[in-house]
């Protein structure tokens, strides 16, 4: 069969492709929100599924852009090209998905699931590609080559030979984009006597303006438009619950980057606090920018609204909100707003929130010194 | 003229348990011959390790178990498996990626809810709000990302509502303080039929389905502001009692009686014509604690947080009897053949034996690792689920 390349956003589809497959797949990406070609899917499905272990490759690549309805229909044919393909006792085709996880142009979860394939059906193939995954866009593969360098490095450690275990920490820790590895890592680092700068590792955010408290009686305070949301100038003050109130300098030398609003105003209950700062971006370019809190929250870059959500004391944890947004070259205004409610149980005195700057793929995007602002932006 | 739910689908056999406390979704099972001194060596007849962690229930069709798990560092992919009930063998793996959140606190998981089938399709949901449409041999028919549609509906501490079928509509109750509310969809499609809003709370309770002669289904969903009777075709409230309820253990229903965890256990009678209730009793000496409410013959049973089982008269509420368990309870009991079957979360099962004048603990069996699903009762076994294993719990020789 001939290769033919589709114009499926902008990919091209190796030897398994063909008309039939290329209209199944352009159907599948075509899955919209509320079950929206939900129908015509199950039936694209149906006809992908039939498909040989060598269309496994093609249907990986065609995941590439897909939204996550597509991906997840995507992988429903994988899963059961896969599955009979094996339980039969046949072979999918390692050659094409070892080189297609190898090709890091392809997105994170394909490459991921082909991985997870090559390790089904030959383990030892999939453990001689690990170390190659270090420093891999993908968090899950990343996850594989940092288990197997902390194995190696505890070796080492048994060994006495510590400074060798502290290197392969270290580029454990370098690699390491999972909370709980990072932990590890660390605690490992300091029990050999080594300074770890997590907040840095992370990226939270330390250096903030805070205005405050307004009210939130009755929960209100979450809709209503109080002063810093019509003008975030640090010069600016505001009619606040008692009086008068303006933006004041707050850093926070907590680890894990939390800004707390109980510090400055006491522990209030029915109010809300906004803490702004900027952040000084190398280049054009997107981001996410990832919090974590347990507060009713609002959080504006560069005065547009990106998220909102009025959710109180349900749990807090590092990167519990994943926020895509777009960078501008040179200074961006990150402001948030950070309501507290009426409630007097001991596990509701928190009013506090941390906040982190990342690539996809967790990596901490830093900030330039706001002395480079001016430059950064020309 | 309503009646309860008979759970006749086509492709759903008698002996099937095909939701979340089974068929009826009131934890009772016609099974009998259930093994009752419980003794690992001689009746768990297979244990079969799980991918992912879980509390959603196993479900049961035929020669085949259906159950749902979360694998991974973040619990991020959703697992569907199916096994051999003979055997523990699994028969097919489905995985998919999480679409939604997967935050929830650390004694609950991503597979929470119990799956619910109608026969010949597996619709399975998840914490994180993904609801996926399998045939019975594994095949996605459909998928939906309700978090994706919907992005403010989720809750940190997790979501558990099970899914429930109301004839050719499936009732997801997706409950959290923000974004709240409960869709009918088409159980062909996954396209929404209706959407109502709900409120704005978390709850963690399942819906309960009513049928009247003429096959209209009606959804009792229950929440901190009561029972919302609604028509499961148009998501009308039909009728309200407004007097509160709990947010965790479910309702019983029991012929025209509706047994509400509100101010302990609120006993409601509901209308003929399926716009009214009344109430007949309340007793707060039978608050559920995490367990819902189990009504058996002329009685219904209530566990609370400390272990005690409370039983009662089903007309008056007048407690007959106690009888102090070991707990802590996460799951729902179930009952067979005059036999109370429980599962602690120190895995410690426990049957009780509801024939005796006040209750007798018969059977104890300790798996040893922590369960808060309900079982599933089957085909003359018991089964069930920790967030490693699966257990079939049965005579190994057929009576």
């Amino acid at each position: 069969m001939a290769s033919v390349a589709l114009g499926l956003g902008g990919i091209s589809l190796g030897q398994a492709a063909d008309g039939e497959f290329a209209r199944a797949v352009a159907t599948l990406r075509a899955v919209g929100g509320e079950g929206q070609g939900n129908e015509a899917a199950g039936q694209a499905l149906h006809r992908l599924a039939k498909g040989s272990p060598e269309s496994i490759p093609a249907l990986l690549e065609s995941m590439d852009g897909a939204n996550p309805f597509a991906s997840n229909y995507l992988r429903g044919a994988v899963e059961v090209i896969a599955g009979n393909t094996l339980a039969k006792g046949g072979a999918l085709p390692l050659v094409e998905l070892g080189e297609f996880l190898l090709n890091k142009s392809h997105d994170t979860k394909p490459r991921a699931m082909a991985f997870d394939l090559i390790r089904r059906a030959d383990a030892e193939a999939a453990e001689r590609l690990v170390p190659g995954l270090l420093s891999d866009p993908s968090v899950d593969l990343r996850r594989e080559a940092v288990t197997r360098l902390l194995g190696q490095a505890e070796g080492l450690a048994k060994a006495d030979n510590k400074p060798g275990a502290v290197l392969l920490y270290r580029q454990a820790l370098d690699a390491a984009r999972d909370l709980d590895q990072i932990q590890r890592i660390s605690a490992e680092l300091r029990e050999l006597g080594r300074k770890v700068d997590l907040t840095r590792h992370f990226g939270f955010l330390i250096d903030w303006e805070v205005v405050g408290p307004f009210h939130n009686k009755g929960r209100a305070g979450f809709a209503e438009v109080f002063g810093p949301e019509k003008d975030a100038g640090l010069g600016a003050e505001y009619a606040g619950l008692e009086g008068k109130v303006g933006w004041k300098k707050y850093s926070t030398d907590d680890e894990y980057g939390m800004v707390d609003f109980n510090e400055p105003y006491g522990a209030l209950k029915e109010v809300t606090g906004y803490a702004q700062t900027e952040f000084i971006s190398a280049s054009d370019r997107p981001a996410e920018l990832r919090l974590g809190c347990k507060n009713a929250w609002k959080i504006w870059l560069n005065g547009e609204l990106v998220f909102g959500r009025d959710e109180y004391h349900r749990g807090m944890r590092i990167d519990q909100y994943q926020l895509p947004v777009q960078l501008r070259k040179g200074a961006n205004t990150i402001l948030v707003k950070a309501c507290q409610n009426e409630q007097k149980e001991e596990w509701t005195v928190q009013w506090q929130f941390q906040l982190r700057v990342c690539d996809a793929t967790g990596t901490a995007i830093h900030s330039l010194p706001k002395k480079n602002a001016e430059v950064a932006a020309k | 003229m309503i009646v309860a739910l008979a759970g006749s689908a086509a492709g759903v056999f008698a002996g099937d348990w095909t939701g979340f406390r089974g068929p009826l979704g009131n934890g009772l099972s016609d099974e009998v011959g259930l093994p009752v001194k419980l003794s690992a060596e001689k009746h768990v007849a297979w244990k079969t390790a799980l991918p992912g962690k879980g509390l959603s229930s196993p479900l049961v069709v035929g020669d085949r178990v259906y159950v749902t798990a979360s694998g991974g560092t973040r619990q991020d992919r959703l697992q569907i498996l199916c096994l051999n009930a003979a055997d523990g063998s699994v028969i097919w793996k489905r995985q998919f990626w999480v679409m939604g959140s997967t935050m929830c606190h650390k004694k609950t998981s991503v597979a929470a809810p119990t799956p619910v089938t109608d026969g010949k399709l597996l619709f399975a949901i998840f914490s994180s709000n993904d609801l996926f449409c399998l045939d019975l041999d594994g095949n996605l028919k459909w998928l939906r990302g309700l978090t994706v549609d919907y992005p403010n509906a989720r809750n940190s501490l997790g979501m558990a509502s099970s899914l429930v079928l109301a004839g050719d509509v499936l009732v997801a109750q997706v409950e959290n303080d923000s974004e709240s509310f409960v869709a009918g969809l088409n159980k062909t499609t996954g396209g929404n039929l209706w959407k109502i809003d709900r409120p704005k709370s978390a709850n963690w309770t399942t819906a309960t389905v009513r049928r009247d002669k003429a096959g209209q289904e009606q959804v009792l969903l229950q929440s901190g502001k009561g029972i919302h009777a609604v028509n499961s075709a148009s998501g009308k409230v039909e009728w309200h009692y407004a007097d509160g309820a709990a947010t965790i253990p479910s309702s019983a229903l029991a012929g025209e009686m509706l047994f509400v965890p509100s101010h302990g256990l609120t006993a409601l009678k509901l209308g003929a014509d399926g716009k009214s209730f009344e109430q007949k009793w309340r007793s707060g000496r039978l608050r559920p604690g995490t367990a819902s409410p189990l009504v058996h013959g002329r009685k219904v049973y209530s566990l609370n947080n400390a272990g005690v089982l409370a039983c009662a008269d089903v007309d008056s509420g007048n407690r007959l009897w106690q009888l102090r368990l070991d707990g802590p309870f996460g799951g729902s009991p179930v009952v067979a053949d005059n036999h109370m079957y429980i599962f602690s979360e120190e895995g410690l099962a426990q049957v009780v034996d509801l024939t005796a004048p006040e209750g007798n603990v018969v059977g104890k069996m300790d798996l040893g690792e922590m369960i808060q699903c309900s079982p599933a009762v089957s085909n003359g076994a018991l089964f069930v689920r920790s967030n490693g294993h699966i257990w079939k719990i049965s005579r190994k020789t057929r009576l």
